[in-house]
């Protein structure tokens, strides 16, 4: 923390709304970590050195050199928090999944904050909550007042909150492609501002199995079929991400029978994965029948939000669902506290 | 809402050889319907991207028509059955989305059929207005001032945060 630093750059690590997988995935790099330290003095970095937000609202702008920001936005804090390190660091970078596109957190734009509430702090078998409380942005103590930042409606990426430089994909990224980014950023060897820095190819590109002609009458849960290990699953009926989804885990999940479900995000040049899927779904349904069509889709993807915006519905087009506020949730939830 | 008349905003995508010659046969035949239509001609009905109805939708539009050859008339074979299986798809994810049934609608129009081009149009269009104002951006504003509430964090540090000499 020193203000000499040897003609070392600065680093930074933050984490917002996610699951802390990024943190680990960074010592995922193994011994190379001791070489970020010594290009790096890490100036804030909460989840395992001691720092104060204070001390950063104190440096001088564009002092950080480098920011690895993990987490989407979904409290006032998170999102003060990516103003301060934007503004605090010469190169913002969207680390991980959540950052990127929202990620699991991101599923919570499929509802809203009262009903989130109504679930948690109501309506789970293990909640015990007599008092019916909530959290409160505002509470006064006999030793004044504690605030707490508000909870969206609407959980964000980081890009929808702040400008970002470059995004390094993945639930969580792979160690490899972290590794090539930081050699990127530290040779200055970089792609255009605002781009992807991972593979631009898809899972299927990575994936070993059989692809032959596409052709199906139905989709299948991974829990109806034994996949044969040979033949693509999507062509065996299972619904795979893997023809939308970014290359860079080595296709992993489907070499071992399990589809994938779309962690590395859009391929390069798909907006909305979501859409991507449609399409390439649509070509593989065998029927020209329109009732057929129906049957097909409404029986194997029951939950198409789940299945095609696992990772992406924050980063969607759409971004989320149809927002009502739920007063339906609201009064029920006074209700139990009466 | 005074006694000002909705008037929606529908974006459509007709296809070269069908749908966009319905469209002209109806103008010259002096068809009128609905003007809310703002039409794009797609060489194909099956090159809409789901993307195009996502970003029409997200960027303002009130309902998003698609418009092709009948099924089995298709100038490419069969790509509008490949629409037709995506419509399907779109719809089913639309309408997990919240987003109302009548906002998005394919519809088949040959080459001789202004008329039934134009009556879909005028159809749509009334279903829309009936629904009301899409506005979809709205659904990601938050209730709260956030902008407030982040100035105060920045106080609250400042004071609480502060270590005395």
């Amino acid at each position: 923390m020193s203000e000499a630093t040897n003609g070392k750059g600065k680093l930074a690590l933050y984490w917002a709304a996610s699951c802390g997988g990024c943190e680990i995935a960074v010592l995922g790099i193994d011994e190379k970590v001791l070489d970020v330290a010594a290009a790096f003095d890490i100036v804030f970095w909460p989840c395992v050195v001691d720092g104060k937000v204070r001390s950063i609202e104190k440096m001088e702008d564009k002092s950080i050199d480098l920011c690895l920001f993990n987490g989407a936005i979904r409290t006032s804090e998170q999102e003060y928090m990516a103003h301060l390190l934007r503004q605090k660091s010469k190169t913002l970078v969207a680390f991980g999944s959540c950052a990127q596109e929202g990620c699991i957190p991101g599923l919570a734009n499929a509802t809203n904050r009262d009903a989130i509430f109504k679930t948690a702090y109501f309506d789970t078998p293990s909640t015990d909550n007599p008092n019916g409380v909530v959290p409160l942005t505002e509470y006064e103590a006999e030793e004044g007042m504690l605030y707490l930042p508000y909870f969206y409606n609407t959980v964000k990426t980081l890009g929808q909150t702040v400008d970002v430089d470059y995004y390094i994909p993945g639930c969580p990224p792979e160690a490899d492609d972290i590794w090539d980014a930081l050699v990127a950023i530290l040779e200055g060897n970089l792609p255009p501002r605002g781009s992807v820095i991972g593979k631009h190819s898809t899972v299927c590109d990575q994936c070993d199995m059989i692809k032959t002609e596409k052709k199906i009458k139905e989709f299948k849960r991974t829990w109806e079929v034994i996949p044969d290990g040979e033949t693509c699953l999507l062509e065996q009926g299972i619904l795979c991400m893997g023809l939308a989804t970014r290359a860079g885990c080595g296709g992993m999940c489907p070499k071992v029978n399990s589809p994938c479900i779309g962690c590395h995000g859009p391929n390069e040049g798909v907006e909305d994965i979501g859409a991507r899927m449609i399409t390439a779904l649509s070509s593989v349904i065998d029927s020209d029948d329109p009732e057929e069509i129906e049957r097909i889709i409404q029986e194997g993807i029951p939950d198409p939000v789940g299945s095609f915006y696992k990772f992406n519905l924050a980063g969607s087009m759409l971004r989320r669902s149809a927002f009502t506020s739920d007063e339906g949730a609201q009064a029920g939830a006074e209700a139990e506290t009466a | 809402m005074a006694d000002e008349r909705f008037e929606p905003k529908i974006v459509a995508f007709l296809c070269n050889w069908c749908s966009y010659r319905a469209a002209d046969l109806a103008g010259t035949a002096r068809i009128t319907y609905e003007p809310n239509v703002r039409m794009l001609r797609v060489m194909c009905s099956g090159r809409v991207d789901p993307q195009f109805v996502l970003k029409a939708l997200s960027l303002g539009a009130d309902g998003v028509m698609i418009a092709g050859c009948h099924p089995g008339e298709c100038h490419y074979l069969e790509q509008n059955y490949k629409t037709m299986r995506r419509f399907a798809m779109l719809k089913h994810t639309l309408k997990a989305l919240g987003v109302e049934d009548a906002r998005v609608r394919l519809q088949w129009a040959s080459a001789a059929e202004g008329t039934r081009l134009a009556n879909a149009i005028n159809e749509m269009v009334e279903q829309v207005r009936a629904l009301g104002p899409l506005n979809w951006k709205d659904n990601w504003v938050e209730e709260e001032d956030i902008d407030a509430a982040l100035d105060r964090l920045v106080e609250e540090h400042a004071e609480a945060m502060e270590v005395p000499a």
